[in-house]
């Protein structure tokens, strides 16, 4: 596919921003055109936060999504918002831990992964964004496990290497889900 | 060129100003260009440069015009309304012929307004925001690579003709992380600063007086003189501008910044239908691109000016175009954003 697009949408403080980063980082090390577009409006302040995400083979026009070939949500006003930007046979990822609904849309794939309790279990909420990343890159081979690993290498600064393994545990648990 | 990185727009900024040797920089916060400063608080001490957190955007203007004075390369960044308030240093600073880099990551007005991207101080930048006959050079990078590359011309604009130079972005520039990849030495202008700037006299010459003030109407009717004949040199030399698919095309969209990413994907979806649609993407907003305008003026039906303001840019397209065929406006205000799709319907709408 020549060009891939992105919501990923929770709560502030999930780790929604820098999971696209991530995503964003690991596309441009695959050799693709990328771009990554934070929601910076007044709705970020306890509210919801998200960003947009492009990665395609052609240069990247704009950055701003009026639809979005993937969508990954971590709440559910989240999914209120953007289910209807999803492009027809386009993919919803959930966090069922949080999100109680499933999509009103019948014309797109849906994938709910309690990535909140996962992640919990293996001693570590913060990782539910990743487990949800495991399942895009699964379902869509939109990067390679290895350039999303080395993207984790650019990202995090060193004193959070340590934390790379499991890291990759839990996106290998979203890739099989 | 170096490393491929991903980045943030309003940090490539600054790194950039720091690889163009910029050790200057004072500012005052204000969304959506606070990551300006926090990448100078960050990395200036590393460089030996100074940072400084002004008590305004007023003494922050002001203490650009000192360094600037003193011959060194300097920044400040702001958004709309501290730009507003910079309008006085802007018009001392120019008429001191004094060079400096000013950023504006705009927001929408009037007033405080809103944080969300817009391009309502186009008339602000471009026509002269404070008093007097001067003019700036305004840069209008639409991606962050371009962010980059305009920030280090910028200083070297200033510095050559000894004038301001802004960088004009929004809040969609700003924000948002692209790849970038940095030359590994800079091309930088050096400007022989001796004979104007307060740099010591070593008890060798006269002091250098940097000033705006000039009392004897001829003095002062002879340095606008010099001013105004230093402007239609920038004009000559200085134009920046993107043609994009214009040959033939059916209608002609002037677009800068963020709005022309968006219409190059118009561009894309219009061929579909078979409509021609070109672009022409001015870099320098001034000095403005009229003989681009001039060149292709009888080429297509119509022109199309898409900004994010009430119609500003559109002046300039039609003084240039200069009636040869109609200019239509699309404009969208507050922080919203034309969709491509919307962009395209009025396109189609002036081709009926």
């Amino acid at each position: 596919m020549s060009q891939q697009e992105i919501i990923i949408a929770g709560f502030g403080g999930q780790g929604i921003l820098s999971a696209g980063r991530l995503l964003a980082y690991a596309g441009m090390l695959e050799g693709k055109n990328v771009s990554w577009l934070p929601s910076y409006g007044p709705e970020m302040r306890g509210g919801t936060a998200n960003c947009h995400v492009i990665i395609s083979d052609d240069p990247v026009g704009s950055p701003i999504l009026n639809s979005a070939t993937a969508l990954i949500v971590m709440n559910g006003p989240s999914l209120d918002k953007f289910e209807n930007l999803v492009v027809k046979d386009g993919l919803i990822i959930a966090d069922s831990s949080l999100v109680q609904r499933k999509p009103n849309r019948n014309d797109v794939k849906y994938s709910g992964i309690p990535a909140t309790q996962i992640a919990s279990d293996m001693g570590n909420s913060t990782y539910a964004c990743i487990i949800l990343l495991g399942k895009l890159l699964g379902s869509t081979g939109i990067v390679s496990k290895e350039n999303f690993e080395n993207a984790l290498k650019k990202v995090l600064p060193e004193k959070y290497h340590h934390m790379i393994p499991d890291e990759m545990k839990a996106l290998e648990i979203g890739m099989k889900y | 060129m170096g490393e491929k990185l991903l980045m943030k727009g309003n940090e490539v900024i600054a790194e950039a100003a720091i690889r163009a040797g910029c050790r200057h920089y004072f500012g005052y916060p204000i969304t959506p260009q606070t990551e300006i400063a926090h990448y100078f608080a960050k990395k200036m001490p590393e460089v030996g440069g100074t940072f400084i957190q002004a008590e305004s955007e007023i003494a922050a203007i002001n203490m650009v015009y000192g360094a600037a004075g003193a011959g060194a390369r300097v920044m400040t960044s702001s958004s709309s309304p501290g730009i507003s308030l910079k309008q006085e240093g802007i018009s001392y600073a120019s008429g001191a012929e004094l060079p400096a880099v000013i950023v504006n990551i705009v927001r929408c007005g009037p007033g405080l307004g809103g944080i969300l991207p817009a391009q309502c101080d186009y008339f602000q930048a471009v026509k002269g925001g404070g008093h007097g006959d001067y003019k700036m050079v305004v840069l209008a990078p639409c991606s962050v690579q371009e962010l980059y590359e305009l920030t280090v011309e910028a200083f070297n604009i200033a510095d050559k003709y000894r004038i301001l130079a802004m960088i004009m972005g929004d809040g969609i520039l700003g924000q948002m992380m692209e790849t970038v990849e940095f030359r590994d030495k800079e091309e930088i202008y050096e400007a022989d600063k001796s004979s104007w700037a307060t740099v010591g006299t070593r008890m060798e010459r006269d002091h250098n007086v940097i000033t705006s003030i000039y009392i004897d109407p001829e003095v002062l009717e002879r340095h606008n003189q010099k001013l105004q004949a230093k402007y239609r040199l920038i004009e000559e030399n200085e134009v920046r501008c993107e043609v994009y698919n214009c040959e033939d095309a059916d209608v002609i969209v002037a677009a800068f910044g963020t709005v022309a990413r968006i219409v190059k994907n118009v561009i894309k979806m219009a061929a579909k239908e078979g409509i021609k649609v070109g672009l022409i993407r001015p870099i320098t907003l001034w000095p403005f691109p009229v003989k681009v305008f001039e060149k292709y003026a009888e080429v297509p039906k119509a022109f199309l000016s898409v900004e994010l303001n009430a119609g500003q840019m559109v002046e300039d397209v039609r003084l240039s175009v200069n009636g040869k065929r109609p200019v239509y406006f699309h404009g969208r205000m507050g922080g919203m954003i034309p969709t491509q799709q919307e962009i395209l319907d009025k396109i189609k709408e002036i081709l009926k």
